[in-house]
């Protein structure tokens, strides 16, 4: 993974709440093997029609839209199953960040092990973000921090550790690896055996 | 938390798998207990294995089933069984060579313990009280009806559990909701969960650990516990748990992967201190009157827009969202849904496709028929429920009626499998999601109980079961 420390683009609003992972990515695409690829079938029922033409009056089909890499979501982004196609999917499509008020437990988890960037804020800085989209917008990581067009900014809260390894392209697995020998002890420690 | 403070069934649980405890700057790490796997989220995960040239830390705490991609079409024998899709295909196949090569046990299609991943656990007592379990999938959440910590994880997240049998987590907060009283005639588990989500939101929970108590809860049978925590995810919670008590342990005792004789014994009495200690202190706390329940349906695109199946649709009232999900749905306000044709009903799912729900549609069923132009799919949660119902003469019954009988697998829940609902056509589900598309690009669902189910399919419109008791 790439190290990801600063994100700097337009926004692209989908002013949509309960975004639900069915939507991000849909269940007939989970055949695959692979996690490329999946950029292609992002919002694929919201940006085609049923004979593949595309619906021009969805945000992502928009000109303005193209190159955005930060997306500006209702409240409750990625809510549902924990497919990380969903993350897959907007990475592979070129988002690098969601912005929200909020964002579900196991599509949060899973984006931060892939370098997507999910954002919480204040209703107050997202109601604006929802209410004034494609302006320019910074993303500082390691600072944890939104600056808004005019200088304002925006902290958001985001978990220490997975910071840590965003910042530097981190895989997680390896802190895990580095426990082995505590592993090992509780396996031989236990109370009982499962 | 100091020693001999009150602790939830949650704290208890959470504290007796902590390889190393949380820091501000680290998140603590779980040990995992049960790491259940199959075909969809764990193809990525093996290539991270692959990659890294490591093995699966503990085979004998995996277990694999096939279920999302599988067909349910009936047939003679399995080699007759075609997969729907090049893609499908592959990743079975991928699964079969995955488990082949790092030494894992897998239900395969020649099993009879293959079934849906949620449905094989506890039937086969390998989900039990006290455990960690994880999967790649959401409804993981079910298993919590055992007083185990349950809950969905990602791709990469399999990947540590197979490597390591541990996993990276911060602790969430805690969520009790106590249900009073006890259910009335025609209203099921499903209709309790669905009301309670309707009443916190789909994400009423997201933090959160549920746990279920209350008069209501200690009245269910094991299936019905399983529906509630099974929706937990649905309020966006991490899991949902029940306290094991005696209707747990008579439904584990004697299970393939139960203890047995002594261990049975030392394990019931540690399972006994599995219950949130008087005083104990959750985060939040909601009080649900199971008495004021009604059957449930929702009308909308997401598990929370629900309400009693006689009340009226909810009016816009310039609610966005609602107007969306209405549109979706073609669905007129303010007016109750009894009434409306629907054109398919599905009986499946890790929600509601164990022995009981079938049990429960078969008694309305029976005698009757399946109504003109609508078309009825049950499909059983696993091969063993198959072969339980039969054993019952429930097919008996469906067949008569003239609805489908068909293998076991998630079929028409998620619609992975070439089981799809058309697009446009209007499915009763006794699934767990009405999401855009779920059953199919463009299909649209409402869901309810299997009671619900049967009675809507006999009439050919959604009916209140209550008519047929």
């Amino acid at each position: 993974m790439d190290p990801l420390t600063k994100i700097e683009s337009r926004t692209v609003v989908l002013d949509v709440d309960d975004v639900d992972t069915d939507q991000i990515i849909p269940a007939r695409f989970l055949t695959t093997t692979s996690r490329d690829g999946l950029g292609e079938h992002l919002f694929r029922d919201w940006r085609y029609r049923e004979d593949g033409s595309r619906r021009d009056d969805f945000v992502l089909n928009s000109p303005a839209a193209r190159d955005c890499s930060i997306l500006v979501a209702g409240r409750n982004f990625g809510c549902g199953s924990s497919r990380e196609h969903a993350p897959w999917a907007l990475l592979d499509y070129g988002i690098r960040a969601v912005i929200s008020s909020e964002i579900a437990d196991i599509f949060r988890s899973n984006s931060l092990k892939n370098g997507l960037l999910p954002i919480v804020i204040d209703k107050a800085p997202h109601d604006w973000l929802l209410q004034n989209p494609g302006v320019q917008v910074g993303i500082d990581v390691a600072a944890s921090c939104v600056t808004l067009p005019g200088g304002e900014t925006a902290a958001y809260s985001i978990d220490a550790f997975a910071r840590y390894c965003l910042v530097r392209g981190l895989d997680q697995l390896g802190f895990l690896q580095k426990h082995a020998e505590a592993i090992t002890d509780y396996e031989e420690n236990r109370q009982w055996t499962p | 938390m100091t020693a001999g403070e009150p602790r939830t069934l949650f704290d208890k649980v959470w504290s007796d798998h902590i390889v190393v405890e949380e820091t501000p700057e680290t998140p603590a790490i779980l040990y995992i207990d049960l790491h259940l796997i199959h075909e969809v989220t764990t193809p990525q995960a093996f290539t991270i294995l692959r990659d890294a040239g490591l093995p699966v830390r503990r085979p004998d705490l995996t277990l694999g089933t096939m279920d999302h991609s599988t067909p349910t079409t009936p047939v003679r024998t399995f080699k007759d069984l075609e997969i729907v899709g090049e893609g499908a295909a592959r990743q079975v196949m991928q699964m079969q060579e995955n488990c082949r090569e790092f030494g894992l046990e897998l239900f395969a299609f020649d099993s009879p313990h293959r079934g849906i991943v949620h449905v094989i656990g506890p039937e086969l007592g390998a989900t039990q009280p006290g455990k960690t379990i994880v999967c790649g999938d959401s409804h993981t959440s079910t298993h919590g009806a055992f007083g185990a910590l349950a809950f969905g994880i990602g791709t990469t997240e399999v990947g540590h559990v197979l490597a390591t049998q541990c996993l990276l987590q911060r602790k969430p907060k805690t969520l009790s909701i106590d249900i009073s009283g006890s259910l009335g005639p025609g209203v099921t588990a499903k209709d309790l969960i669905l009301a309670i989500i309707a009443r916190i939101g789909v994400d009423g929970g997201t933090g959160h650990v549920i746990e279920y108590r209350g008069k209501a809860i200690a009245g269910m049978a094991m299936d019905a516990r399983m529906t509630v925590c099974n929706m937990s995810i649905e309020a966006g919670a991490r899991a949902g748990m029940i306290a094991p008590d005696d209707v747990t342990f008579d439904y584990l005792n004697g299970r393939p992967r139960a203890p047995k004789g002594q261990d049975w014994e030392a394990a019931v009495t540690r399972w006994r201190a599995l219950c949130s200690d008087s005083g104990a202190r959750f985060d939040k706390t909601v009080s649900v009157r199971g008495e004021d329940l009604q059957p449930m349906i929702t009308f909308g695109t997401n598990p929370g827009m629900a309400v009693p199946i006689n009340a009226p649709v909810p009016e816009i009232n310039g609610n966005a969202s609602l107007r969306k999900a209405l549109d979706y749905m073609a669905i007129i306000p303010g007016k109750p849904l009894t009434g409306t044709r629907i054109d398919i009903v599905f009986v499946g799912s890790c929600t509601n496709a164990r022995l009981s729900d079938l049990q429960q549609a078969a008694n309305i069923l029976r005698g009757r028929k399946v109504a003109p132009g609508t078309r009825m799919l049950i499909v059983p949660g696993s091969q063993q429920v198959k072969k339980d119902a039969e054993a019952l003469g429930l097919h008996d019954v469906f067949i008569a009626a003239g609805a489908e009988w068909r293998e076991s697998g998630c079929s028409m829940c998620l619609g992975m499998n070439g089981d799809t609902v058309p697009r446009g056509q209007l499915s009763l589900s006794t699934s767990n999601r009405n999401f855009e598309g779920r059953q199919g690009s463009g299909a649209r669902t409402v869901l309810a109980s299997p009671l619900t189910a049967a009675a809507s399919a006999v009439r050919g419109c959604i009916t209140d079961p209550r008519e047929f008791l």
